[in-house]
């Protein structure tokens, strides 16, 4: 097992790249922890299959290196890698029984029989499908087989990162639940270094310890679920975290307030004046029928469950506001309160720091 | 516009895909057949359609019976999961492409081309061949091929699940937009309840070839008929643990409260994952406890795997939380929001909540 | 899935079956006619019952004849279906090389049997064919039209050169359906070269090497042409096949009835050991 380094790694698919916009992989340089878990979090064609296939030696980077520990695997092929990967769909030998697939990768390193007997039980066990050892895996759920996949990437203990693509692509909602407490139970148990790639915000925020959000080719921030919810860095990392995304309206920042379509809304600190725009989270917005407050035009509410969405519009902006179940809508909403604690300036689509405390 | 089952059954050899199936779908309403993979979304579908003879039962349309009416003649349109466009045509010429073969007049296929395309935000895209478009544009042009045609009923099946989260998000938000504009019935297969929920409208729950419940979406959400449909329409799967009635007293492991006039008996408690708390809250509420299986931290919320006494529950609760697995802890119920089952699942006490909202 | 019903499309399937019975089910009914009838002549036939059945099945020559036919069939099959195999795997997978072996692995199979047979049969001429005098010169002393051997191995070479593309290209089109995740999760395993065949390649591959066995098999199992342009069934009878030697029998003796129940054997015998290899194979697939 090894931590992992992406030193200033870039890719473009061209020969000759001649600007930013050729590469699928603009330079980044990173560095996982060993036995951590990581998910790269982003909409289809934002580069993460890329990154995942070069650490995975699909693919040779254009420029920079890739290093597992001190070792560089760079242009190492795949197999000398020493990883194991679960692919969106499951890859399983129809032919063999469970037994044999989840032996596999073992049997082809000349492991003694009795050890791979011992480890697959345990991993049989883990999985929980003890019962189907002997059962061929033609035939099976889609579920199962995807279990067996993860099996089999589980089945080595010495390897260096286990690489998930879209694993739960095929997977119904009730089964998603009962794999992703299996595969957060797995990392708990063995620690091996994973990666998890993912368009799903649900399934990235719960996998990993950090998550790495992309777009267009670019790490755009990388934190804990927590830092990206509370303080995204980018305005499209709060438009991509939550659901919801985050409310962006244009505003004229000058110091403690924001000035949105000729209304000052409040913030919790000093900043520099500039145009830019403000961010609110859904569920930091309170409803109110006339007095203070931002302009509202509501246009449709909507019952989820375990809250409704109110859908409308402020200062021509699409503006969503979460309530919860139970909670009260006034009968004409027309204004909407924000909560200044939780308001974030960015300014050219950056996240800005206050530059000191309100008055 | 009325599309009505009376009676329809499917069966394939001993294999029986659908059960006998009553169910009315009135004009200009969104209905959602919600029900994991291999329910019966698509069978029921596709007999609607018209693409599947019953074996028994008939379908009226309109109130006439068009039974064994080809699927050609009967004005319907039909969004697959796959993103199925004429990969050769432009935009325009695949949204075209219905209008052209009912041999409706140039200048009307023009206007009505547009107007579609308009309505699903594809007219910049109209010259473009479609596998230059991404899959949600893709997918919209499936969608405004079945639109254009004016069909009283469009059937959606699963059609954003091969679209990415975010987008998915977008257009489901857009669908019901779209709908309460062309004025059709719309029947929308999905496993995703949801989806259901943000689609609104009514839902109707599949299990095993059976429609369970169907009725409009936040009734069925929170009204649930028996377990089975509390089941299928919940994510985080409902919680469920067995509790004991004795003398109007219901007890679930050492927490009772009160239930009045239900018979005595053993009974299936049954309640949502959002609904159990961490700290006390409501005056009454049970305290219950439980061991951590594993959490999962979204951002602002945690869902918390417990292990009660061999019942496995989730709990989603606010803020976030990070317990060592293995902890005992104390997660609180408001009775209120209990759904009492009894031994044959049928519901026998609602979730009081509920009733009240 | 299945397929919505509709009684009309019975309507479109009758111009084919007014085809099969003009040109397959009228003509081998006829056979059954003259299979159990006689002749001398005149057009004046009368009832012979199963003697011509008899006759052929204890005849010495047919018999002879069907032994060369299970055994040249079996050599072909032993060596097209691995061959093409072989060929298969080592094809490239996509670009302008994939499309350029396509083109000319199809080559083969767009030349009429007879055409074929002439090529090979002065390809391999002694006295002015290039491999013919190419052997020689090298100190063969090949000669198909004089040994029997020679004849044996010119007719096999000219069949796997005439339709191991066939089973090649089935192969491929089995290949090509396999997802790169496969590969990638097999180089992840380390499994070997022969594991991936084995586990991977062999079970996608199985469907289509059903219908290229089968194919192969009755093909080479009535061959005709090709042996009758390059040897005529000689020297002697040892290329003398079944098909070769009931046209002897049909046309060259004019013997109606036993020709006739000769084809009716040969079809029965066709079809039993189409089917048997069609059960066992689907069986074996099933355990593969």
């Amino acid at each position: 097992m090894a931590g992992i380094t992406l030193d200033d790694l870039a890719h473009s698919y061209l020969p000759t790249p001649r600007s930013q916009a050729d590469y699928a992989l603009k330079p980044m340089t990173m560095t996982w922890r060993d036995g951590g878990a990581y998910a790269l979090l982003g909409s289809s064609g934002c580069g993460k299959t890329t990154l995942l296939n070069i650490i995975s030696g699909l693919l040779t980077p254009s420029r920079g290196r890739v290093l597992f520990g001190d070792r560089d695997v760079t242009r190492l092929p795949t197999a000398d890698r020493n990883i194991a990967q679960v692919f969106q769909f499951p890859v399983v030998y129809d032919t063999m029984t469970v037994r044999q697939n989840l032996a596999f990768p073992l049997r082809n390193r000349g492991v003694p029989a009795a050890q791979i007997a011992a480890r697959v039980d345990a991993i049989a066990r883990m999985i929980g499908m003890e019962t189907q050892l002997d059962r061929r895996a033609r035939g099976l759920t889609a579920d199962a087989k995807q279990k067996i996949s993860l099996g089999r990437g589980m089945v080595r203990q010495d390897v260096n990162a286990i690489l998930f693509d879209e694993p739960l692509t095929v997977i119904d909602p009730h089964m998603k639940w009962e794999l992703r407490t299996q595969l957060k139970a797995l990392h708990r148990e063995f620690g091996h270094t994973m990666i998890y790639v993912t368009h799903d915000q649900t399934e990235a925020l719960t996998f990993a310890d950090e998550v790495v959000v992309m777009s267009e080719g670019r790490v755009v921030q990388a934190g804990t679920p927590q830092s990206l919810f509370d303080r995204p860095e980018h305005t499209f990392v709060g438009y991509f975290i939550g659901s919801p995304g985050m409310n962006l309206l244009p505003a004229r920042i000058d110091g403690a307030q924001a000035i949105v379509a000729g209304t000052s809304v409040p913030l919790d600190g000093l900043y520099a004046p500039a145009q830019g725009q403000i961010g609110i989270r859904p569920d930091a917005v309170r409803l109110a029928e006339g007095g203070p407050g931002l302009p509202f035009h509501a246009a449709r509410i909507e019952d989820v469950g375990r809250h409704r969405i109110v859908r409308g519009q402020v200062a021509g902006q699409p503006f969503n506001v979460t309530v919860p179940e139970g909670g009260t809508i006034p009968a004409a909403p027309d204004r909407v309160i924000l909560d200044p604690a939780r308001v974030g300036v960015f300014v050219d689509d950056w996240r800005v720091e206050p530059q000191g405390r309100a008055a | 516009m009325t599309l009505e089952l009376q009676g329809i059954s499917r069966a394939i050899g001993d294999e029986v895909w659908i059960h006998p199936t009553d169910l009315r779908l009135l004009p200009g309403t969104m209905n959602v057949l919600l029900g994991p993979t291999r329910a019966g979304k698509t069978t029921l579908m596709r007999l609607m359609a018209g693409l599947d003879a019953p074996t028994s039962g008939s379908i009226l349309w309109n109130g006439a019976d068009v039974t064994g009416v080809r699927v050609q003649d009967r004005g319907v349109a039909m969004v697959y999961q796959q993103f199925i466009n004429y990969p050769s045509m432009s935009v325009y010429d695949n949204i075209a492409s219905p209008l052209r073969l009912q041999g409706v007049p140039r200048a009307q296929v023009d206007s009505r081309v547009r107007q579609t395309a308009e309505m699903m935000r594809l007219t910049p895209m109209l010259e473009r061949r479609p596998l230059e478009l991404s899959g949600g544009q893709q997918q919209r042009t499936a969608l405004a091929r079945a639109l254009v045609k004016g069909a009283g009923l469009v059937m959606l099946d699963e059609p954003l699940a091969n679209l990415d989260y975010k987008l998915r998000e977008e257009l489901r938000a857009e669908i019901p937009r779209i709908f309460s504009e062309s004025g059709a019935i719309f029947v929308y297969a999905t496993t995703e309840p949801e989806e259901a929920l943000l689609l609104g409208g009514n839902t109707a729950t599949l299990w095993e070839g059976r429609i369970t419940q169907f009725g409009p979406t936040p009734e069925v959400y929170r009204a649930p008929r028996d377990a089975t449909t509390a089941r299928v329409f919940s994510d985080p799967p409902m919680n469920f643990a067995q509790a004991v009635i004795r003398n109007g007293r219901a007890r679930l492991g050492e927490a009772e409260w009160d239930v009045p006039g239900l018979p005595d008996g053993t009974y299936q408690a049954g309640f949502r994952a959002n609904h159990l708390r961490l700290s006390g809250g409501a005056p009454g509420a049970l305290a219950l406890p439980a061991r951590l299986r594993a959490s999962e931290v979204t951002g602002a919320e945690s869902y918390l795997h417990l292990d009660h006494s061999g019942d496995r529950w989730i709990a989603l609760v606010d803020g976030v939380h990070r317990p060592e697995p293995g902890q005992a802890l104390t997660v609180w119920l408001d009775p209120a929001h209990v759904y009492l089952f009894g031994s044959d699942g049928l519901l026998a006490r609602p979730a009081p909540y509920a009733q009240a909202a | 899935m299945d397929k919505p019903l509709n009684n009309r499309a019975w309507l479109l399937v009758l111009p084919v079956l007014l085809l099969v019975a003009f040109s397959a089910v009228i003509p081998l009914m006829t056979v059954v006619n003259y299979s159990v009838q006689d002749t001398f002549g005149n057009n004046q036939f009368f009832w012979n019952g199963l003697d011509w059945f008899r006759e052929v099945l204890g005849s010495d020559r047919i018999r002879a004849a069907l032994g060369r036919q299970i055994l040249f069939s079996a050599i072909i099959l032993a060596i097209e279906i691995p061959l093409g195999i072989f060929v298969a795997l080592n094809m490239p997978k996509r670009g302008f090389w994939a499309s350029l072996c396509l083109v000319l692995m199809a080559l083969p199979l767009l030349i009429p049997w007879n055409v074929v047979g002439t090529i090979w049969q002065v390809f391999g001429r002694v006295d002015i064919g290039l491999l013919g005098r190419a052997l020689a010169a090298m100190g063969f002393d090949y000669n198909y039209v004089n040994d029997p051997v020679d004849a044996w191995v010119t007719i096999i070479v000219m069949d796997v050169w005439h339709w191991t593309s066939l089973v090649a290209l089935l192969c491929y089109a089995g290949l090509q359906s396999i997802p790169d995740a496969y590969y990638q999760a097999a180089r992840i395993d380390q499994a070997s070269r022969w594991s991936v065949f084995r586990y991977i390649e062999l079970p996608k591959m199985s469907g289509v090497l059903l219908i290229a066995v089968l194919l192969r098999f009755m093909d080479s199992f009535m061959i005709y042409t090709e042996p009758f342009v390059l040897t005529g069934g000689g020297p002697g009878n040892a290329t003398t096949f079944l098909s070769i030697d009931l046209v002897k029998t049909a046309i060259g003796q004019f013997d109606l009835g036993p020709a006739a129940a000769f084809s009716l054997i040969y079809f029965l015998v066709i079809l039993l050991i189409s089917w048997v290899f069609y059960t066992v194979m689907t069986a074996q697939k099933e355990t593969l």
